[in-house]
C-alpha cells in the first residue's frame, strides 16, 4: 500500500471527496467506489473503449487514468448525459435505430460520440467511423452505431437551428 | 490488472521536478500522457516507486512557428497536433502522422515529448524526427542541452536522455515541398508493421533533396540517408524509387514479432516506402 491521498473530483455535476490510493484506476472508482456503473471494463488494455468518460473535455479511457491523474476534474459519464425520463438525442437515436445489441459498448460509444459531434456537429459517415475508432462493438458491425449518430447529429442540429 | 504501489507527485514547475528525480534517482519516472507507461505499470513491466506527473509543469505544452521554425512542448498532445492549423500550414507532416496514431481517445493524451522520449521502436514520432532532423532539448540539474534526434536513439528504451533528465521540447524547421506519412497497420490503434516518413523538394521537374526515415523496422528509428541521396537528381521514376528501397532495405533490421516474419516486414517496408515517395513527389 502506499499512502493515500485526498482526492476531490466532480463526477456528472456532483462533487465527490475521498481518500485513495493514487495507483487506483479511474474506473474503479467510479464503478465500485462511486457506484457509477455506467462506464464498463471491456479489456482493460487500453484498447476496447468501453471504459470511455468525459474528462475536462476530453474523451479519456478511464482504466488508464490513475485516480491521482484525475484529481480536480471534471468528469461526465453516460449517466450524466440523461436518464430514462429524459433521454440525449444520442441515446434516442441508438435505441430509435437499434445502435446497440447486448448494449457493452454503449456507454463509452455515447460518450464518445457526444464529444465526437460537439468538436465536429456535421460530420460525414467517414467522420464518424474515424471519430469512434477506439470503440469496438462485438455485435452490431457499426452499421447502426453510425447510422444512429448521424441521425442525432441532425435532430441536434435541427433543435439549435429551432431554438436561434 | 492493478499496478504496484507508488508515490504521487504532482510539482508545477520544472525546479520540483528535478528535485524530486535527483532525490529518487533510479525510483522515480516522469509521467507525460501515461499512454505508454500505465499500461507497463498494469502488467507490472514497469516499477515506478516515485511516480512525477507533469501535467501542472509550467510551460512545457505549446505549439510556436516562429520565422521558419517550430517549437513543440514536450507536453502538447498529438490531438492539439492535429488541430494546430499555423503548425500544419509550416510541417503538414505532422498532422498526417499525428492522425495515424492510436485512436481519438489516446490522442487526446498522448504526448509529443512521451512518444519521443519512450524508445520504443514502435513510436512513430520518433522516426518522423529523423525525417525532419528535428532536435529535442533536455533539462537537468546541470542546466539545458540539445541533441539531435537522429542521435538520440540508442537500443529499444535506451536513448541519450539520462534517468535525471526531462524532455522540455522538440525543434525542427518548417518544411517545405511534398512530404507524406506512409503505415501500414494491422488495424487502428495498432503499431506500424512498417512505416515511412518522407520529405522531397522537387525544382523543375527534379529531385534537389529528399529525407527518408522508417518506423518500426528495427530496434531504434531508421534515418535512410542513401535512400533519400537515392532520389536526388532524379525525376523520381520507378528507377529512382527501386534504388530508394534497395538503399532503405540495407539500412532496416527487422525481426520476426507476431507482425509477421522478417520476410514479410522487408516486403512491407518496401511497399510503405514506394507509397510514401509517390505521393510526396505528387505534392512536391
Ligand atoms: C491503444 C493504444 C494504441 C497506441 N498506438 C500508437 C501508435 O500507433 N503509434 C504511436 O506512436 N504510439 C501509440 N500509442 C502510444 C501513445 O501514443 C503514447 O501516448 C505515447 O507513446 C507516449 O506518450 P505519453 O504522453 O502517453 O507518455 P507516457 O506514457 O506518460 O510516458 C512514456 C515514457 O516516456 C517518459 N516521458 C514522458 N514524457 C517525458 C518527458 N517530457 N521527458 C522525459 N521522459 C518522458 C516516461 O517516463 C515514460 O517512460 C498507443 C497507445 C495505446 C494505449
Ligand atoms: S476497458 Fe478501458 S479501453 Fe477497454
Ligand atoms: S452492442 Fe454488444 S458490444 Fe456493442
Amino acid at each position: 500500500m502506499s499512502k493515500k491521498m485526498h482526492i476531490t473530483l466532480t463526477v456528472n455535476g456532483k462533487e465527490e471527496e475521498f481518500l485513495a490510493e493514487p495507483r487506483e484506476l479511474l474506473i474503479y472508482t467510479l464503478r465500485e467506489r462511486l457506484n457509477i456503473t455506467g462506464p464498463h471494463i471491456g479489456c482493460e488494455t487500453s484498447h476496447c473503449g468501453a471504459c470511455t468518460v468525459t474528462l475536462n473535455g476530453k474523451s479519456v479511457k478511464s482504466c488508464t487514468m490513475f485516480v491521482a491523474q484525475a484529481n480536480g476534474a471534471e468528469v461526465t459519464t453516460i449517466e450524466g448525459m440523461g436518464g430514462p425520463d429524459a433521454l440525449h438525442p444520442l441515446q434516442e437515436a441508438f435505441k430509435e435505430h437499434h445502435g446497440l445489441q447486448c448494449g457493452y459498448c454503449t456507454p463509452g460509444m455515447i460518450t464518445r460520440a457526444a464529444k465526437l459531434l460537439e468538436e465536429n456537429p456535421n460530420p460525414t459517415e467517414e467522420d464518424v467511423r474515424f471519430g469512434i475508432a477506439g470503440n469496438l462493438c462485438r455485435c452490431t458491425g457499426y452499421q447502426n452505431i453510425v447510422k444512429s449518430i448521424l441521425a442525432a447529429a441532425a435532430t441536434m442540429n435541427a433543435a439549435k437551428e429551432a431554438a436561434e | 490488472m492493478i499496478p504496484a504501489p507508488f508515490d504521487y507527485y504532482r510539482p508545477n514547475d520544472m525546479a520540483g521536478v528535478l528535485a524530486l528525480l535527483s532525490e529518487h534517482g533510479d525510483d522515480a519516472r516522469v509521467m507525460a500522457g501515461g499512454h505508454s507507461l500505465i499500461p507497463m505499470m498494469k502488467l507490472r513491466m514497469a516499477d515506478v516507486p516515485h511516480l512525477i506527473d507533469l501535467q501542472d509543469v509550467e510551460g512545457l505544452s505549446g505549439i510556436t512557428v516562429a520565422d521558419g521554425s517550430v517549437r513543440i512542448g514536450a507536453m502538447t498532445t498529438q490531438a492539439e497536433i492535429i488541430d494546430h492549423a499555423g503548425l500544419t500550414q509550416v510541417a503538414p507532416i505532422m498532422k498526417e502522422a499525428a492522425l495515424q496514431i492510436a485512436d481519438p481517445q489516446v490522442r487526446y493524451m498522448g504526448t509529443v515529448g512521451g512518444n519521443v522520449a519512450n524508445g520504443d521502436p514502435g513510436n512513430d514520432m520518433p522516426g518522423l524526427m529523423q525525417c525532419l532532423d528535428a532536435h529535442f532539448t533536455l533539462v537537468g540539474k546541470d542546466g539545458e542541452r540539445t541533441v539531435a534526434a537522429r542521435a538520440f536513439y540508442e537500443a529499444a528504451y535506451m536513448t541519450a536522455r539520462t534517468d535525471e533528465e526531462v524532455l522540455t521540447a522538440v525543434t525542427f524547421r518548417a518544411t517545405s515541398g511534398g512530404y507524406a506519412y506512409e503505415k501500414q497497420k494491422r488495424k487502428i490503434g495498432d503499431y506500424a508493421t512498417a512505416a515511412a516518413a518522407v520529405l522531397i523538394t522537387k525544382e523543375g521537374g527534379t529531385c534537389t533533396a529528399a529525407s527518408i526515415a522508417m518506423t518500426n523496422l528495427s530496434d531504434v528509428p531508421v534515418f535512410s540517408a542513401d535512400a533519400g541521396a537515392a532520389l536526388v537528381g532524379s525525376s523520381v521514376d520507378d528507377e529512382a524509387i527501386k534504388a530508394a528501397k534497395e538503399a532503405m532495405l540495407g539500412d532496416i533490421d527487422p525481426s520476426e514479432d507476431n507482425r509477421g516474419p522478417v520476410a514479410f516486414k522487408r516486403h512491407v517496408a518496401g511497399v510503405i516506402l514506394a507509397r510514401a515517395i509517390t505521393r510526396a513527389w505528387s505534392r512536391a
